[in-house]
Order: structure tokens, then C-alpha cells, then sequence
């Protein structure tokens, strides 16, 4: 195991993934002896002697630090309860909102139905308490929101953020990507933001793939190429009329 | 001795073809079908999520929740829908299988939803189910120790027999029919699960569990493979 510096695999909870001492146990797994077990299933992980599992299908887990787009579902007398798909209730206090709000009328803020780009500031017993504190979170004004499955967020941020900076690039739209699967494009015009949708959705499709920066980077190609194409047909109808 | 003859020619320690398949129905958070020949199960998972109605919350750790339902098609004789007394039985026998082995202690005030359906019955109906609902949870991500797997043990005149049939299951000769469904967990190959219609000494149970722990690990193998390789269906 030592010449393979990474290796993936799928494990089912109760397996035995690696044995040996100088192995240790991250998420999802558990140190029996010697033995590393998984306790659950996905995709079975090994950076620098940490054997973690990568979840590939059920719900969202939040976790502290997380960025999700969540919706207001209540106001109560000092802050909003906001709908993240999660089975805890999500709190955003007004203590966590960089301005000043009239205790009176917190709707002025934010109101029922409002989506919100927060962060998990911390979780406890009672729920998750959330934050707007820092910079690009706050309310959602304009532009358009889509769902997908929350364990195929990694794939859509790709290493180090390149797959979704390679999508802003070639939209030219702004894209904030929820921990807990909601995706919010803003964009100059309606065809970037869709353009941006359909390459979410093209890399969802096919996340199972390796090497699928490449692979966008030649889709964003091809639908140049047919924008482009599509233009030329309707010249020609034109010089006849 | 003469051999002993099975209606449908199987050796004594022979399972009828199995099937397993984990994501089948795509609305639910993990799902999975198994089956032992004729029998099928589906299951889907749901959850962890909010536990409606709230007295029923364990603020302590989260609950399990498990239906089983035979559809009213799933045998000749058209069975009324809806709950009965037989269903509730199995939907809390289905619930403490996996018990052991669902780690949802982290998940307080929350529920997670095991629906287990029989489409066709032919048999051994509940160790079908609790393989897929097994299946459907690791599949939904839900923390677990383990898997385990079910397998029916039966008994007929003096013979054991594994995986019974529905034809085996009305035996007539001799001492008459008597069927186990046992559950055991893979590594630490424990019982989780163990019930008996019928007579048997307790020295024939004996061996009768060891018989159903041998049978167990091939029926694991298969859950193993149809984990491992989502959406295809895997035959043994």
C-alpha cells in the first residue's frame, strides 16, 4: 500500500479498508485494533496516512464553516429560522447581521420565502446557528437558483475551486455554490446564467468521471462552436430575403 | 440414507437464485431491491430528517422507523392493503434486526425512514426485506457498524433446509413444516434477529443457526457486490 499515495475505492460499512498501525482513522471510519473499518459507505480515501470516507449519496451533513443557500421560513422576535435541508432548525440571529435591523420590522431585512447565502457558525443540541457576517453572504436579490444533489458539490468546485472558477470564467457569471446543494448564478444576461446551469448540470451527469475539468473545458468548446454555427445558419436565410 | 428431496430440486443448502440492485428509486435518499428467487423487496430510506409527530422525538439519540407492506398483488390471493396484524410485526421485527448495527446516536430529535415493500411473495418474504432495507441504508449514507444479512432456515419432517419456499413452507409430511428467519451481522457473526414458527429441539436449532451463519455469508457476498457496483443488477 505504500507505492499508492491515493487510493479510491468503494467500501460498505463494516469493511476492513486498510490494517496496519501508522494508519489513521478520519471520517466515517473507526480504529479496531489495527484494523481501519468503515462506517459508512462511499468512496474509501488515503491522504498522508488518513484514511476518510467520501460520502456518494444521502443527505447533507452540515458542518461548522460550511457556505448553504437556505430559505426563510419563520420570523421570530430576534432573528430567522431559515429552511437549509437539513432536520435541524437553522438559526440566523440578528446579533450575526452586519447592519442594523429594526427589531420591529424584521421583514424589512428579510422575509418569508427569501433566500439567504450564510454560513454554519456553529452546531449544537438546539440546531445550527448561522452567520451573514462576512463578505458575499447576505440576501439574494437577482439572479437564478438551482438544486443538485449535495454530495455532487465537491465535483462542481472541483480541486481548489478550478472547475468552478473554470464555469465563471467562461459564463462571465457569478456563481455561489451552497454546501447543502443549492447553486445561485448571477449573471450580466439570462443565456450566461443558463449556459452556467446546463454546464452544472453536464458536470453532474458525469461526476463519476476523472480528469472532468478537460472534459467541461471541451464542452465549453463545442458550445461556442454551435452558438457560433447557429448564427451562420440564419445568415444565409437572410441574404435571400 | 436416501437423499433428501426439495420440491423444487434444490440441494439442502442451496439458495434459490438471488438478485440484489441498490438505487432504484431515485426520489429516496438510499434505496436497494433483493430477492430470493420469486420473492422480491424493495426498500427505500428516508432521512435522516425531522420526526413528525414531535412527541414522539427521543431528544437522547434518533429513531429508527421501519413499514413493511406486502402489495395486495404480490401473491394469487389478492391480500387486503393497508396494516395489519402480521405487517406491524414484521415492521418492528425489521426495525430491531438493524438496530444493532445503525449507528444514529448523533442524530437526536430526528427520524430515519425505512419502507420495505414485498412486489412478489414467495416465502421468506422478511429476510428479503431486512437484506434490502440493509442495503438501502448503508446506500443512503447512514452511519452503521455493519451489515447483516437474513436468511430462512426451515425445517421439514426432520430435515433442515435453508431458504424455504412457499411450497416448503406448506409441507405436510411427517413432522410438518418449521421455519427460522435469522439475521446475522457480518464480522462479529452475531444473531440479531431470530424467530421460530413451528417445533424444533433445541439441538436441531443449533444447528440450524449454523446452517443459516454458512448461508448468511453468501447472501452478504451479493449485498457487498451490488453495493459496490450502483445501478447494475448483481445475480447469485
Amino acid at each position: 500500500m505504500t507505492e499508492k499515495e491515493k487510493m479510491r475505492e468503494i467500501v460498505i460499512p463494516g469493511e476492513t479498508i486498510v490494517s496496519g498501525d501508522d494508519y489513521l482513522p478520519g471520517e466515517g471510519t473507526e480504529k479496531q485494533g489495527k484494523d481501519i473499518i468503515a462506517m459508512k459507505y462511499g468512496l474509501a480515501e488515503e491522504q498522508s496516512r488518513l484514511v476518510k470516507i467520501i460520502p456518494l449519496s444521502g443527505t447533507y451533513s452540515p458542518r461548522r464553516g460550511n457556505v448553504i443557500i437556505g430559505k426563510v421560513e419563520e420570523l421570530t422576535f430576534n432573528g430567522w429560522v431559515l429552511d437549509i435541508d437539513t432536520p435541524e432548525r437553522a438559526f440566523l440571529s440578528l446579533m450575526e447581521v452586519p447592519r442594523y435591523v429594526n427589531k420591529d420590522a424584521l421583514e424589512e431585512v428579510m422575509d418569508l420565502g427569501d433566500m439567504v447565502v450564510a454560513k454554519i457558525w456553529s452546531i449544537n443540541k438546539r440546531g445550527i446557528d448561522l452567520s451573514i457576517k462576512s463578505r458575499g453572504l447576505g440576501k439574494i436579490e437577482e439572479g437564478m437558483i438551482i438544486e443538485v444533489n449535495p454530495n455532487k458539490v465537491p465535483r462542481i468546485i472541483g480541486k481548489e475551486g478550478s472547475m468552478i472558477s473554470l464555469i465563471k470564467d467562461e459564463t462571465g457569471c457569478n456563481i455561489t455554490v451552497g454546501q447543502n446543494g443549492f447553486i445561485w448564478i448571477k449573471g450580466a444576461k439570462i443565456e450566461d446564467e443558463l449556459l452556467a446551469k446546463k454546464a452544472i448540470l453536464f458536470i453532474v451527469e458525469r461526476s463519476f468521471i476523472s480528469g472532468l475539468t478537460e472534459e467541461v473545458n471541451k464542452w465549453f468548446g463545442g458550445q461556442i462552436k454551435s452558438a457560433t454555427a447557429s448564427v451562420k445558419d440564419t445568415e444565409p436565410k437572410e441574404d435571400k430575403k | 440414507m436416501v437423499e433428501f428431496k426439495r420440491p423444487d430440486k434444490r440441494a439442502v443448502n442451496d439458495i434459490r437464485p438471488m438478485k440484489a440492485k441498490v438505487g432504484i428509486v431515485p426520489n429516496a435518499d438510499g434505496s436497494a431491491m433483493f430477492s430470493f428467487g420469486e420473492t422480491i423487496a424493495i426498500a427505500a430510506v428516508y432521512g435522516p430528517k425531522e420526526l413528525h409527530p414531535r412527541n414522539q422525538r427521543n431528544p437522547a439519540k434518533g429513531t429508527l422507523r421501519c413499514t413493511y407492506n406486502m402489495n395486495s398483488f404480490s401473491v394469487s390471493d389478492r391480500i387486503r392493503p393497508g396494516p395489519s396484524r402480521r405487517s406491524t410485526e414484521i415492521s418492528k421485527i425489521t426495525g430491531w434486526s438493524l438496530e444493532p448495527v445503525v449507528m444514529i446516536n448523533n442524530f437526536a430529535n430526528t427520524v430515519v425512514d425505512v419502507h420495505v415493500q414485498i412486489i412478489q411473495a414467495d416465502a421468506s418474504t422478511r429476510c428479503a426485506g431486512i437484506n434490502a432495507a440493509a442495503m438501502a441504508l448503508a446506500h443512503a449514507g447512514i452511519p452503521m457498524r455493519d451489515l447483516v444479512s437474513s436468511i430462512s432456515v426451515g425445517k421439514l419432517d426432520k430435515q433442515l433446509v435453508v431458504d424455504v419456499d412457499k411450497a416448503e413452507e406448506d409441507w405436510e409430511e411427517g413432522e410438518g413444516p418449521t421455519d427460522i428467519a435469522l439475521t446475522f451481522s457480518h464480522n462479529d457473526e452475531k444473531l440479531t434477529h431470530i424467530q421460530l414458527d413451528g417445533i424444533i429441539s433445541a439441538k436441531q436449532l443449533k444447528e440450524a443457526v449454523e446452517l443459516g451463519k454458512q448461508a448468511s455469508k453468501r447472501v452478504y457476498d451479493l449485498q457487498k457486490k451490488a453495493l459496490k457496483s450502483v445501478g447494475e443488477e448483481i445475480t447469485g
